[in-house]
């Protein structure tokens, strides 16, 4: 070896115990806290009990696919991301789109549509079942308009009510995604566009909307793991055992967790990785087919 | 006239800002003027909703206003000065929350330097796998958390979410972003000057993500100040739930003293958005994209 490839090698060396000093302390949390316990979730997933520890591969998981509890609750989350996450792509875009327009009061508005991501949903949740509970304000107006009264929380238009929480606390933080991701579209662009006498729905979808394609992507899977979170709001709104559609995945955690059935817990745990690995790997698929042509 | 038709849809485009302004603001707004209303007046205006007990007049139809007849403070009077209860919990949320934001950052920081100054495929491996983790909802990362929480003898008590919480990747994914974005020329330059890398972090990148420092700190902050989920599953000790989850606990017949502890749960993450928005929204935006 030439004196040269050894210093290399050393200072190469040098760089890893460096790399590794610093990131020491976030690391070994991580291994800690959720790497090493995520590896016994997995083992436990697989073995029949804590205390007898027979390896029996897959049965939990079958078993907790033949689950009704966990059946419905991954049926009521996946129905309330179907619903959520268009919503909240569509009208987050919508919101920055009209406050790139050049109105009046742009900076107010972004202070106004922010404003409820730091409003804790606790202390908000009263003034949402004034609304929507079976006396509430919206049957007083939907009756004073002549229709008839709907028991909000309590029967399966109940998710409506959390989607609609949902995209009041979450709208503003994706619009400043929106926002930023607008900023940094090449301004000559659309002014070519503008020479060339495009139309702004032909601007929009032929241009904007290439550029913006990563924050999409971001927006998506942000609003899809909020919409995993959704429980808080339900269960502030409505409690352990919700009526209707808004028994969550996170309901049927909680009630796992009471009865220390580690193995469903665990198996569920890990069903929940997957799934999200999956379809995050999925949306980057999507996005890279998607906005490949814009890329550097 | 093509000028006058971008008038009519800017102006179009303004009120439905408006629109959506009042319909964002009215929850808000309507709790904190809600909670300076005398008991008896929530009685007669949500009594409809809320099973009250005792007598006083109840409205046949709920009210919902916006300002109270006779503005009182008599709901924040019993619920800070006459009973201990709420100060508690508030108390709890501020012991949960104040060494989490403190410490997540302070680690992160360190962390976000090692992944911004030297990058390599194992390492880089290693980043993106903290995004996978920071993107798993609760239903993955809660169980582990729970395991070791048994293991290291800490359930039941506030450790159990602090810890996991000090550790939490988000802001190593958001302060990597910052960091990155330092120019290398500044870096090489104190190198130059004989700077070793514990000098070039504290001096230089440090100073640099000043403004990112605070605004990760306040989403941070908010993350945790709603916090529901951890401390249902590891506390099970009622008197140590934070004001969060004990707020939904309050009892039928004490609505206006809901709406007054609420106001005052959401004042210090107010007025830290009143203060930090503009960093705030750096912050988001720059999350742009969970890659590169």
């Amino acid at each position: 070896m030439t004196d040269r490839q050894k210093e290399k090698r050393i200072s190469r060396l040098r760089d890893y115990a460096a790399s590794l000093c610093f990131l020491s302390p976030s690391l070994l949390g991580v291994g800690v806290f959720f790497i090493l316990p995520f590896g016994v979730v997995v083992y436990y997933s697989m073995i029949d009990g804590v205390g007898s520890r027979n390896f029996v591969f897959l049965d939990n998981f079958t078993r907790l696919l033949g689950n009704s509890a966990f059946l419905l609750a991954a049926r009521n989350t996946l129905l309330f991301s179907a619903l959520a996450v268009p919503l909240a792509v569509v009208l987050s875009l919508l919101l920055a789109l009209m406050l790139e327009a050049r109105i009046p009061g742009k900076s107010t508005f972004r202070t106004f549509f922010l404003s409820p991501m730091m409003v804790p949903v606790a202390s908000v949740v009263l003034i949402w079942q004034v609304l929507f509970s079976y006396n509430g304000s919206v049957n007083e107006w939907v009756m004073s308009l002549g229709g008839g009264r709907i028991d909000w929380l309590q029967t399966d238009y109940n998710i409506y009510v959390v989607v609609l929480l949902f995209l009041w606390k979450n709208l503003g933080y994706f619009m400043i995604l929106f926002m930023a991701g607008l900023a940094n579209i090449p301004r000559e662009l659309l002014e070519v566009a503008d020479v060339e006498g495009a139309s702004e729905t032909y601007k929009f979808f032929a241009i904007k909307l290439r550029y913006l394609s990563p924050t999409v992507l971001f927006v998506m899977i942000l609003s899809l793991i909020n919409s995993f979170k959704v429980f808080r709001e339900v269960y502030l709104l409505t409690g352990d055992y919700p009526l209707g559609r808004l028994y969550m995945l996170q309901h049927f955690m909680n009630n796992t967790f009471r009865s220390f059935d580690y193995q469903k817990l665990s198996a569920a745990a890990v069903i929940m990785a997957i799934v999200m690995v999956v379809l995050i790997a999925l949306l980057f698929k999507i996005e890279d087919w998607f906005g490949k042509d814009v890329e550097g | 006239m093509r000028k006058k038709k971008r008038m009519f849809s800017r102006g179009v485009m303004f009120v439905l800002c408006l629109v959506f302004a009042v319909l964002f603001l009215l929850p808000t707004v309507l709790t904190i003027t809600n909670s300076f209303m005398s008991e008896s007046e929530i009685k007669a205006n949500y009594g409809m909703i809320f099973s009250t007990t005792g007598g006083g007049f109840v409205s046949k139809h709920v009210n919902l206003k916006f300002i109270p007849d006779r503005v009182t403070l008599s709901q924040y009077i019993s619920g800070l000065i006459k009973s201990p209860n709420y100060l508690i919990k508030y108390w709890n949320s501020i012991l949960l929350v104040a060494p989490i934001v403190v410490f997540q950052v302070a680690i992160a920081s360190v962390a976000a330097y090692s992944f911004t100054r030297w990058r390599g495929k194992i390492r880089d491996g290693i980043f993106f796998f903290y995004v996978i983790l920071m993107l798993m909802p609760y239903q993955v990362t809660l169980v582990p958390n729970f395991l070791v929480s048994q293991w290291l003898g800490i359930i039941n008590t506030p450790w159990s979410i602090i810890l996991p919480g000090i550790f939490a990747p988000f802001s190593v994914f958001l302060l990597t972003k910052f960091m990155r974005r330092i120019p290398y020329s500044l870096i090489e330059a104190a190198k130059v000057d004989g700077a070793n890398e514990w000098q070039i972090f504290t001096r230089i990148c440090l100073p640099e993500c000043r403004s990112a420092l605070y605004s990760i700190a306040i989403l941070v902050f908010i993350d945790y100040w709603n916090m529901v989920e951890q401390p249902l599953i590891l506390l099970k000790d009622a008197d140590a739930q934070p004001l969060s989850v004990f707020l939904s606990n309050i009892n039928s017949g004490e609505i206006g003293l809901a709406f007054a502890m609420a106001t005052v749960y959401m004042i210090p993450s107010l007025l830290l958005f009143l203060h930090g928005e503009e960093y705030l929204v750096e912050g988001i935006a720059n999350q742009g994209s969970v890659k590169g």
